[in-house]
């Protein structure tokens, strides 16, 4: 067996680049989503602003109903619901609304909350000045503690859009 | 083989060594297109006994045989044995006994890495199917491995990743070995455009797979620091988000469809243009189309998750890009009819089998046409008409292709005839019994039965029972198609040359068998 022609081996070789540059890609693909998910207000990832940069005009004239809903990852042994299930607010306007959490288990766990909105186009306008979910949140065993956040819809939401769902998960990242 | 032996042989015109250790060292083209053809048939085969688990279950509500995560473990490992064990394998089995005689040269680019592609097959399956054997079982949590389900996996989870890595590695090994023999290895005279379509659409393909399966490796490798280095890449929890993963996989999945069909429309256009005894009708265009068709795969994959929340946008996009793959493919049936039209058509085996992929295969595309409608997916999405669709393009469409090709080449790897009153009978027992076994999943999917679950709500029943019935029958008739193929290879009237009246190409030129070495000299193209 005579070792194979060189120009083969080059062939392949410029070929097995692609093969990594693919691989690289795909890597890739992970900050490209992230950016592309910022920029479109996609995924029900909800916006953070400065309480400075809250000033756009109110809406009087406009109502949006804000639902809110909490949830729990599964092996998360805590209670967690909304305060007030649900407000009508003005677009532009600040307001704030409470979460309750409370510890069932026997020991110190530390939480993450994720949101979600829907429908996902309002991810876009939905902005936070202040937020439980941009902490971790530790309790002790048995602990319970209020979770404030403070929100402003952008009144540039559009037209159709009456309702926006705003849910939290809590989830156990207790080292 | 051994050094010793080399240089004893190195003039002679030497056939295989002897033994054991042929088919271990061995770096001649025929034999690995044998060793990938007989893996193929036995991952088919064992990936076909999973299903035939998954039937028994189903013939009747309930729980009835097995237990439900045994069940979805058979689900997961079916598919995942059948695509990447069977009809990939079998379709670069096909391309190493076929691209070197049919552009005429004289073996693969690089044997050596041809040796390699094919024996990580049988450790990255053998990894695979152990898992089924451990702890918490196997893989159950679907081949499209989501996450969060899928880090829930056992002690399989990390033999599952690096068998699919071994997996690709062979795959990415095998195509560059393609596209390299089909660059540089050509038969003077012969110009891309004069090659056979089966040479056309396996480049494709292996580009296809030169481009997507180190994407399906960075998914995987991305699921596996998840499980154990923490990262976040999927889990919400530390910023990660699911539905990456989803869009990763399938920047992979949609492309790997086509990578498995792909051959099977080389394979179809060298079969109906011999049993027809015309030109293939539209040559040229059917090279763009497949190309078209490569190109579009990797802009639709989004339409495998319409039902994540994507905007109107996406959805629309995703869905009019989905429905333009229907223009190619359409050329290409335009073109096989039109091939068969006005022929003088004889019904030998693999033309039975190639006339019921065009047909059989059309039906598959027209559910695709209607998944791919965003709107009406919500109610299709992950109900059994997806299962009834992929079906019809990957049985009826993928492997019809290939028991095609082994008919139709057989003769011309074995020396024999195949016997063709038993070949008629199997094609006829698979094409019935395909139909019987998928066509009443379109109903229960329509109707609202979900996929991967091993129960069902009474009023699926009869066509449970039905598809079920046709399941059977189509396994066992893969029985009679193993024992088919061992008798043709033990014997049978001896073949010509041509063995087919119609047949056009260069490996027509060469005895029945074929010499161990062939084409040492470049063939004369006309």
């Amino acid at each position: 067996m005579s070792a194979p022609d060189t120009r083969h081996v080059r062939s392949a070789w410029k070929i097995a680049v692609v093969v990594v540059a693919m691989f690289g890609f795909g890597y890739l693909l992970v900050p490209l989503y992230n950016v592309f998910c910022d920029i479109t207000g996609l995924n029900g990832k909800t916006g953070r602003i400065s309480v400075g940069a809250a000033n756009a005009a109110v809406a009087s004239d406009r109502v949006i109903t804000v639902e809110f809903v909490g949830n729990l990852n599964a092996d998360m042994p805590w209670r967690f619901e909304p305060l007030v299930k649900s407000l009508k607010v003005h677009p532009g306007k600040i307001y704030e609304a409470s979460f309750l959490a409370h510890n069932n288990s026997d020991h110190r766990i530390v939480g993450q909350a994720v949101p979600s909105i829907s429908p996902g186009i309002g991810g876009k306008y939905f902005n936070k000045t202040e937020c439980f979910c941009f902490t971790n949140q530790p309790l002790a065993a048995g602990e319970t503690k209020k979770m404030p956040l403070r929100f402003i819809v952008d009144p540039a939401l559009p037209g159709n859009v009456k309702r926006l769902t705003l849910a939290y998960t809590f989830f156990n990242i207790t080292k | 083989m051994s050094t010793a032996t080399a240089t004893h042989d190195a003039h002679e015109d030497h056939g295989p060594a002897k033994g054991l250790m042929r088919w271990i060292t061995t770096t001649n083209h025929k034999d690995i297109g044998t060793l990938y053809l007989i893996f193929a048939l036995i991952m088919f085969m064992i990936g076909g006994a999973m299903a035939m688990v998954i039937r028994a279950e189903l013939f009747q509500p309930g729980m009835q045989l097995v237990d439900p995560a045994f069940f979805n473990q058979m689900t997961t490992v079916h598919a995942l044995v059948m695509i990447f064990g069977g009809v990939m394998p079998a379709f670069t089995g096909l391309a190493n006994w076929l691209i070197p005689m049919m552009i005429g040269a004289p073996d693969m680019a690089l044997p050596r890495m041809n040796n390699w592609s094919f024996w990580i097959l049988p450790f990255a399956f053998t990894l695979l199917l152990s898992t089924l054997f451990m702890d918490g079982g196997g893989p159950a949590a679907g081949w499209t491995m989501y996450p969060p389900l899928v880090l829930q996996t056992g002690d399989a989870f990390p033999f599952m990743i690096l068998s699919i890595h071994m997996m690709g590695i062979s795959s990415i090994m095998g195509s560059i070995n393609v596209i390299v023999t089909i660059m540089n290895m050509r038969a003077p005279g012969m110009t891309l455009m004069k090659m056979p379509l089966f040479v056309w659409t396996w480049l494709i393909t292996a580009y296809l797979l030169i481009a997507t399966m180190p994407v399906l490796a960075g998914a995987v490798t991305m699921l596996l620091t998840d499980k154990f280095f923490g990262t976040s890449f999927f889990s919400a929890a530390g910023g990660g988000d699911p539905v990456l993963y989803q869009h990763v996989f399938w920047f992979f999945g949609h492309p790997e469809v086509y990578i498995l069909i792909l051959p099977a429309f080389g394979i179809i256009s060298q079969i109906i243009p011999t049993f027809a005894r015309k030109p293939l009708f539209g040559y040229s265009s059917m090279v763009y189309a497949t190309a078209s068709i490569a190109f579009l795969s990797f802009i639709v994959w989004a339409h495998h998750m319409f039902t994540v929340g994507m905007p109107t946008a996406g959805e629309l996009f995703f869905m009019y890009a989905t429905m333009m793959i229907a223009v190619p493919t359409g050329v290409k049936v335009f073109n096989w009819v039109s091939t068969m039209w006005k022929g003088s058509m004889t019904f030998e085996t693999p033309m039975l089998f190639a006339i019921a992929f065009v047909f059989l295969f059309t039906i598959g595309g027209f559910s695709g046409l209607m998944l791919a409608i965003a709107p009406a997916d919500f109610q299709y999405h992950d109900t059994y008409f997806v299962v009834a669709h992929f079906h019809y393009v990957l049985v009826s469409g993928a492997v019809f292709s290939i028991m095609a090709a082994v008919y139709y080449w057989l003769p011309k790897w074995t020396g024999h005839m195949y016997d063709e009153k038993l070949g008629k009978l199997h094609f006829w027992l698979s094409a019935i019994s395909m139909n019987v076994l998928f066509f009443p999943q379109h109903f229960l999917g329509l109707a609202g039965m979900p996929r991967r679950i091993p129960d069902y709500s009474v009023q699926f029943t009869g066509f449970n029972q039905i598809s079920s019935i046709g399941g059977f029958v189509f396994g066992l008739s893969q029985v009679l198609f193993c024992y088919i193929v061992y008798k043709t290879i033990k014997g049978g009237q001896p073949a010509s040359e041509k063995v087919w009246e119609g047949a056009q190409g260069l490996e027509w030129t060469l005895p029945s068998p074929p010499p161990y070495h062939s084409f040492v000299e470049a063939p004369a193209i006309k």
